[in-house]
C-alpha cells in the first residue's frame, strides 16, 4: 500500500536517533537549521519497573484463571511490533462465568456493604494507584504506543483521581440526588477502547463500584495489560472477590457480554458503529445503557484569540495521544482574517514536534495503536489528497518497525470533504475557514457527531454565546483536552449519551427511589 | 474632448487630498502622533494559563550530555555578570572584572562572560579593569532601578555613561507612564535614549514584575522594539518576581512576531532570580524552541546574573570529572 | 500523677523482680501556627479522668494565645483556600491515615477521659476516623451540590459558587472529647477555612493528641490551631475577635450563648448554633444526626456572578 511517506515535503537523510524530527520551523530563518550542537537526548524511561508475565489469564472472582475457551492471543508493542505477552481469549462460557461471579458478589458481599466501607476500599485503590504510578505509566506506554510524557503526566494521575473522587461519593449517595435514595443497579457490563485503556477503566469502574454495583469489564484486544495489572491492585486492596472481573478477548466477546441476560447495566466507549451494534443487541432488554462514541470536533479560532496559546491548544487538540481521541479537535475552523498567519505559525510549530520512541521522555507524538488503525488513517490521508485538500507534513524520519504517521495538516478543506466529515482518529488536522460567528457555529454543528468543541477568543460574551449555540457535550474555551473527575464528559447526537465524571456520572449507575 | 493629462493630474490631486484627509482622521481618532493607539491595538493578548502550561512543558525537555556541555559553555558566554549595589566600590568592581575575564582560574578552557553590568559611576573602573579583554561594559542608566526622575537627567546619565566607556546601556522604561496608559510617553522616552546612545547597544528593561499581566509584557515588548531597542530585558533584579520562564516565553514570542513583520531581530535578556544551571538550560530550551539556532548566541541572548556563574562552573566540573563539587572550589568575588 | 500503665503482676515473688520502668510522660501543649508553644501566660490546670484521677497538667490558655492563634490562622488562610479541592481532600484523608495509625493511643485517652469501656472507646475512635474520611471526601463535591447555574430572565450567564469564609472559631463540644471535636472541626476545614479551636475544658487531652497528628500530617501550620484552658477565659475573646469570620458555637455552654452572640455580631460573624436542646445532646455515633453537608455550607459564602451572552 502507498504510505503517507510518499507525500512528504522533502525526504530527509536518515539520522542516528530514530524518529527524531529534523525539520525546523521556517520562522527560524533556515531551511535546515544552523549547525549548532543542540540535540535532545534520547531520555528513555526504563522498562525495568514493569514485570511482564509471559501469560495472563482472566481475572474472575479475585483470582487469575485460565480461559475455559482454552484460547490465547498476543498483545504487541505498537512502536516495535514486538510481542509483549500472551493474554487469555475468553469464550462465551468465560463470559457467563464472570457474570455469575459478579452477581454472587453483588448479592452476598458488595451489595450488602455500607457505603462507608465501600468508600474505604476505593480510597485504598486510589492510593495504591498513586504508589504504583510509574509502573502503570510505563506499562500503558508499552501497550498503547502513547508517549511516556502523557501516560505519566495525564493518564495515570487522572486514573487515581477518578477513584479518589468516586470513593468520596460511596458514602454520600443520600446527598447526591435531592429527596431520592440511590440504589445500585446490580451487575454492570463495561466495554472499553484502546486509546486510554486504564483511564477508560477508571471512568467505568470507579462510579460503578461507588454506587454499589459489581462489574465485568472487557478491555480492548490491543491493550489488555493495564487492566490486568489493575487486577493486582484490587488484590492488594483486598477488594472482595468478584466485585471487579476482567475478561479479555476480541470484539465478539464484548458483544456476548452486553447481551448476557443477567447484566443490568451496559456501558460502552468506542466507535459509533460498534455503539450502534450494541444498542441493537440489547434493544428491548430493559438494560440501562450509556454510550460514549466518536467525534469530529471543531476547534474555532477567532481573530482576537491569543494566537500563540491558540496554537498550543490546536496542537494539543489533534496531536495529543496521536489524535486517537474521541474528542480530538480534528477540524480547525479559523476566522478567515487570521487564517494565513495562524496556519504559518501552525506549520512552524508542527516542525518542532518529536515523533518517536514512546518511552523517550522527549517524544511528543508516539506510535499509532494498531495496524488496522494505521491503515484507516493512511486511507483517509490519501482521500484528502485526492479530494484536493493541500497536505503539509513536517519532515521527520520514522522508525523502520512499528506503526507511525507524521503530524499531518490539510488546508483548503471544504465541509464536503471526507476528511472534514469522517472521524480519522489519527494525527491529521483539517483546516477550514469562516467569516462570522454564525457561520462558525453552523459549520461546527454540521455533523452527526457532537462530542466536543473548542472556542478561542478574548471576548467573554462571545465565548458564552458560542457555548450556548454549539451542539456539543463538552466545550473548551481558550483551552482544549482538559479532563477532571469532577467534570462531566459525554456527547450529543451520535457521539453518544450519558455522562462520565462528576455528579452526573453517578446517575448512570444508580436507580433512584423515593426516601 | 478634454486633455487626458489634465484630467489625470486632477484625479491624482483629488486622490492625494482624500488620502491625506483620511490619514488626518485616523490620527485624530488614535489621539496621538505616530498613531500609537492603533499600533498597540493590534498587538494581541496572551492567555496566562496557556502560556504557563507551555513554559512548564518546555521545561521537561532533556538535552543530550554533549549538548549540555555546549549549553553550559554558552550560558557562561551569555552572562552579564552583575553588581548593582549602593556599596559597590572600585575594589569590588576590580574583583568582579577579574572573575568576568577568567571565571575559573584553574581552567583556561572556561570562556569569559559576555559583559559586566554596573552603575554609571563605576563604568570607568570597570573599563580599566577589563582593558584588553573582550568582555563588554554594560551600564544601567535612566534612573535605574525606578526610573522616577526627569527626562533630562535620564538622557544626561546615558550620555555620561557612554563617555565613561560603556559599550552597552541597560535603561528602564517609565512604568508609571505605562500603567497609566501613556504609552506615547514611554515610547518617546525610549526613542530619546536610543538617540543618546548612538551606536551604543541599548537594552530596554520592562520590569515585568511591575507590569502585572502577560498582556502588558507583550505590549511593552512590542512598544520597546518599535522604539528601537536592541535587546528587551525582563527586570532590574530589584523587584520580585524578576525573570520567569513564562515571562521570557512571552517576550520571545513577541520578538518572533516582530521579526516576522518588520525584519528586525531583537535580543532578549532575562535578569534576576536565575541561580542554577538547570534553570539556565531551561531558558535555553525555551529560547531554542521559540526562535531557533540564530538566537543561541550572546549577540541575541544574555543572562543577567551573578551567582549563576559558579553553579554553571560546578556543573561543568561535574560533567567532566563525574563528581559533585562544593562551594569551596569556586571563587567568590 | 497516674498514667495509663499496664497492670503490674503482683503475684510473682519480689526477690528477683526488676524495678518497673519509669515512663517518659507527655507534656500537653497548645498548637499554634504548626508548632507547640507554651502559653505566654505560663499557667496550667489539672485535667482529671472521668473517675477523678488526675491525668496531666494542661495549658491554661490566655486571651493572648487566642490572639496569636487567630493571627496564625489568618496567615495560613490564603494558601489553604487556594489549593485545589482535590488537594485539600487528599490532605485531610491523610490525617485519617495517621489517626488510624495512632488509634491505640486515642482509645486509651478517650476511654480514660470519658470513663468508657474498651469497646465503647474503640467505637468512638472508629467513628471519628470514618467521619474524618467522610468529610475529606466532600472537598471536591460540595460545590457541585451547593453551587448552581441560575436561569435568569435575560441574556446572562449567571452562576453561584461557594467559597470559604475565612477564619473560623470552633468551641469544641465539652463531653465528646474526640468524636465530637472531629465532627465539628472537619466540616470547617473541608471548605477551605482555617480554624482556631477551643478544646473541651474538662477533657482536652485527646484534642492535643489530635494536634500532634495534624502537625505530622500534610496540613500546613496555622490551618488548625488548638488552645486548651478555661471556657470562661477563652471563649469571650474568640467571640469578640474582629478578625474571626465565623464561630461554631455547638460547644458553648448554655449560659454563655447570649454573650457570645452579642460579641460576635460586632463584626457580623456567622454563628453556627447548636440544635435545640444544646450541642451536648447529640448522639455523635449516629451518622444521620452527626454528619451533614450543611455543616460544611455553614462556613461557606455564596458568590454569584453575571456575564452577558452575546457575540
Amino acid at each position: 500500500m502507498t504510505t503517507s511517506r510518499d507525500h512528504t515535503v522533502t525526504k530527509r537523510p536518515a539520522s542516528d536517533a530514530v524518529g527524531r524530527g529534523t525539520a525546523s520551523p521556517s520562522s527560524w530563518g533556515f531551511g535546515d537549521g544552523q549547525a549548532i550542537p543542540w540535540e535532545y537526548a534520547p531520555a528513555p524511561e526504563s522498562r525495568e519497573i514493569v514485570k511482564l508475565q509471559s501469560r495472563y489469564g482472566l481475572f474472575v472472582g479475585g483470582k487469575e484463571i485460565a480461559p475455559r475457551s482454552g484460547q490465547w492471543f498476543t498483545t504487541l508493542d505498537p512502536a516495535t511490533e514486538e510481542p509483549l505477552a500472551e493474554v487469555a481469549r475468553a469464550g462465551v462460557e468465560d463470559v457467563e462465568n464472570a457474570v455469575a461471579v459478579a452477581r454472587r458478589a453483588f448479592r452476598r458481599s458488595w451489595g450488602e456493604l455500607p457505603g462507608r466501607e465501600r468508600a474505604k476500599y476505593l480510597f485504598r485503590i486510589a492510593r495504591i494507584l498513586q504508589e504504583r504510578s510509574r509502573e502503570f505509566a510505563v506499562l500503558e506506554t508499552l501497550d498503547t504506543g502513547k508517549p511516556i510524557k502523557e501516560s505519566r503526566d495525564v493518564d495515570i494521575p487522572l486514573v487515581a483521581a477518578h477513584f479518589w473522587y468516586y470513593a468520596g461519593w460511596a458514602d454520600k449517595l443520600d446527598y447526591a440526588f435531592p429527596g431520592r435514595t440511590a440504589q445500585p443497579l446490580g451487575v454492570a457490563a463495561q466495554v472499553i477502547p484502546w486509546n486510554f485503556p486504564l483511564l477508560m477503566l477508571a471512568w467505568k469502574i470507579a462510579p460503578a463500584l461507588a454506587a454499589g454495583n459489581t462489574v465485568v469489564l472487557k478491555p480492548a484486544s490491543s491493550t489488555p495489560l493495564s487492566a490486568l495489572l489493575f487486577a493486582d491492585v484490587c488484590r492488594q486492596a483486598d477488594l472482595p472477590p468478584g466485585v471487579v472481573n476482567i475478561v479479555t478477548g476480541p470484539g465478539e466477546i464484548g458483544l456476548a457480554l452486553v447481551k448476557h441476560p443477567d447484566v443490568d447495566k451496559v456501558a460502552f466507549t468506542g466507535s459509533t458503529a460498534v455503539g450502534k451494534q450494541i444498542g441493537r443487541a440489547i434493544a428491548g432488554s430493559g438494560k440501562a445503557l450509556t454510550l460514549e462514541l466518536g467525534g469530529k470536533a471543531a476547534n474555532i479560532v477567532f481573530d482576537d484569540a491569543p494566537l500563540d496559546q491558540a496554537i498550543e491548544g490546536i496542537v494539543n487538540g489533534i496531536f495529543f495521544n496521536q489524535g486517537e481521541v474521541c474528542c480530538a479537535g480534528s477540524r480547525l475552523l479559523v476566522q478567515e482574517s487570521i487564517a494565513e498567519p495562524l496556519v504559518e505559525k501552525l506549520k512552524d510549530r508542527l516542525a518542532t514536534l518529536r515523533v518517536g520512541d514512546p518511552l523517550d521522555k522527549n517524544t511528543d507524538v508516539g506510535a499509532i495503536n494498531n495496524a488496522a488503525q494505521l491503515a484507516k488513517i493512511e486511507e483517509l490521508i490519501e482521500a484528502g489528497v485526492a479530494e484536493g485538500a493541500e497536505l503539509y507534513q513536517p519532515a521527520c524520519d520514522l522508525p523502520e518497525r512499528g506503526y507511525w504517521v507524521r503530524p499531518t495538516l490539510f488546508t483548503n478543506v471544504a465541509q464536503s470533504h471526507r476528511i472534514a466529515q469522517e472521524e480519522i482518529f489519527g494525527p491529521v488536522l483539517s483546516v477550514l475557514t469562516f467569516r462570522t460567528p454564525d457561520e462558525a457555529v453552523e459549520k461546527a454543528n454540521n455533523t452527526p457527531y457532537g462530542l466536543s468543541a473548542g472556542v478561542w477568543t478574548e471576548k467573554g460574551s462571545r465565548i458564552l454565546k458560542m457555548v450556548k449555540e454549539l451542539r456539543a457535550g463538552v466545550v473548551w474555551a481558550n483551552t482544549f483536552n482538559r479532563f477532571d473527575p469532577t467534570s462531566p464528559f459525554g456527547g450529543y447526537k451520535e457521539s453518544g449519551f450519558g455522562r462520565e465524571g462528576g455528579l452526573h456520572g453517578l446517575l448512570a449507575y444508580v436507580r433512584l427511589e423515593d426516601r | 474632448m478634454y486633455d487626458r493629462s489634465v484630467s489625470t493630474t486632477v484625479d491624482r490631486i483629488a486622490r492625494e487630498l482624500a488620502e491625506s484627509e483620511a490619514h488626518e482622521l485616523v490620527r485624530a481618532w488614535d489621539g496621538r502622533a505616530a498613531g500609537l493607539g492603533g499600533f498597540l491595538g493590534r498587538i494581541g493578548n496572551v492567555d496566562q494559563v496557556g502560556v504557563e502550561e507551555r513554559a512548564a512543558g518546555l521545561a521537561k525537555r532533556s538535552i543530550k550530555r554533549e549538548s549540555k556541555l555546549w549549553a553550559l559553555d554558552l550560558a557562561i558566554r551569555m552572562i552579564d555578570l552583575t553588581t548593582l549595589e549602593g556599596k559597590d566600590t572600585r575594589g569590588k568592581i576590580h574583583a568582579l572584572c577579574q572573575k568576568a575575564k577568567r571565571p575559573d582560574p584553574g581552567d583556561p578552557t572556561i570562556p569569559s562572560v559576555a559583559a559586566v553590568c554596573v552603575y554609571p559611576a563605576l563604568v570607568a573602573d570597570a573599563k580599566a579593569a577589563l582593558a584588553g579583554s573582550g568582555v563588554k561594559v554594560a551600564s544601567v542608566a535612566t534612573g535605574f532601578p525606578s526610573g522616577q526622575t526627569f527626562l533630562e537627567i535620564k538622557l544626561a546619565e546615558t550620555s555620561r555613561a557612554i563617555e565613561a566607556g560603556a559599550d552597552e546601556v541597560d535603561m528602564v522604561i517609565d512604568r508609571g507612564a505605562f500603567l497609566s496608559g501613556d504609552y506615547a510617553a514611554v515610547f518617546d522616552e525610549i526613542v530619546a535614549v536610543k538617540a543618546s546612545c548612538g551606536q551604543t547597544h541599548l537594552k530596554v528593561i520592562l520590569e515585568t514584575g511591575e507590569l502585572g499581566t502577560y498582556d502588558n509584557v507583550r505590549r511593552a515588548s512590542i512598544l520597546a522594539m518599535a522604539a528601537g531597542a536592541d535587546f528587551i530585558k525582563t527586570s532590574t533584579g530589584k523587584v520580585t518576581p524578576a525573570a520567569t520562564l513564562p515571562v521570557t516565553l512571552v517576550m520571545l514570542e513577541a520578538i518572533r512576531d516582530f521579526e516576522r513583520r518588520t525584519g528586525r531581530a531583537v535580543g532578549m535578556k532575562p535578569a534576576g532570580g536565575i541561580r542554577t544551571s538547570k534553570e539556565a538550560i531551561a531558558y535555553l530550551v525555551v529560547l531554542y524552541e521559540t526562535l531557533g539556532p540564530r538566537w543561541m548566541t550572546p549577540d541575541r541572548f544574555r543572562f543577567g546574573a551573578s551567582s549563576l556563574l559558579n553553579d554553571v562552573l560546578m556543573q561543568i566540573r561535574k560533567e567532566r570529572d563525574g563528581r559533585y563539587s562544593g562551594v569551596d572550589y569556586f571563587t567568590l568575588d | 500523677m497516674a498514667r495509663p500503665t499496664r497492670a503490674v503482676a503482683k503475684s510473682a515473688p519480689q526477690a528477683a523482680e526488676a524495678p518497673e520502668r519509669v515512663a517518659v510522660r507527655k507534656t500537653y501543649k497548645i498548637y499554634i501556627g504548626g508548632g507547640f508553644p507554651r502559653s505566654e501566660s505560663g499557667r496550667s490546670y489539672v485535667v482529671r479522668a472521668a473517675d477523678g484521677t488526675p491525668l496531666a497538667n494542661a495549658v491554661r490558655g490566655s486571651r493572648k494565645d487566642v490572639r496569636d492563634a487567630v493571627r496564625a490562622a489568618r496567615a495560613a488562610f490564603p494558601s489553604w483556600d487556594a489549593r485545589t479541592a482535590m488537594n485539600r481532600g487528599q490532605v485531610l484523608y491523610r490525617v485519617a491515615e495517621l489517626l488510624e495509625g495512632r488509634r491505640d493511643q486515642f482509645e486509651a485517652e478517650v476511654g480514660q477521659a470519658e470513663g468508657l469501656s474498651a469497646g465503647e472507646a474503640r467505637a468512638q475512635v472508629d467513628r471519628a476516623i470514618d467521619r474524618w474520611v467522610w468529610y475529606a471526601g466532600w472537598a471536591d463535591k460540595i460545590s457541585q451540590v451547593l453551587g448552581t447555574v441560575n436561569p435568569v430572565a435575560a441574556s446572562y450567564f449567571d452562576f453561584t459558587i461557594p467559597e470559604a469564609t475565612g477564619v473560623v472559631g470552633v468551641v469544641a463540644p465539652e463531653g465528646s472529647s474526640l468524636l465530637g471535636l472531629v465532627s465539628r472541626l472537619a466540616p470547617v476545614l473541608v471548605g477551605g477555612n482555617t480554624a482556631v479551636v477551643v478544646a473541651s475544658e474538662s477533657r482536652p487531652l485527646p484534642a492535643v493528641t489530635l494536634s500532634e497528628v495534624l502537625a505530622t500530617s500534610d496540613v500546613p501550620g496555622g490551618v488548625v490551631n488548638l488552645i486548651t484552658g478555661l471556657r470562661k477565659e477563652l471563649v469571650p475573646p474568640l467571640a469578640a475577635h474582629m478578625d474571626v469570620n465565623a464561630i461554631d458555637a455547638w460547644g458553648v455552654p448554655a449560659e454563655m450563648v447570649a454573650a457570645v452572640e452579642e460579641a460576635a455580631i460586632e463584626n457580623v460573624k456567622r454563628v453556627a448554633r447548636a440544635p435545640r436542646g444544646g450541642g451536648e445532646r447529640i448522639d455523635w455515633l449516629d451518622d444521620r444526626a452527626a454528619q451533614r453537608p450543611e455543616w460544611i455550607a455553614a462556613f461557606l459564602e455564596m458568590k454569584t456572578v453575571w456575564h452577558p451572552i452575546g457575540v
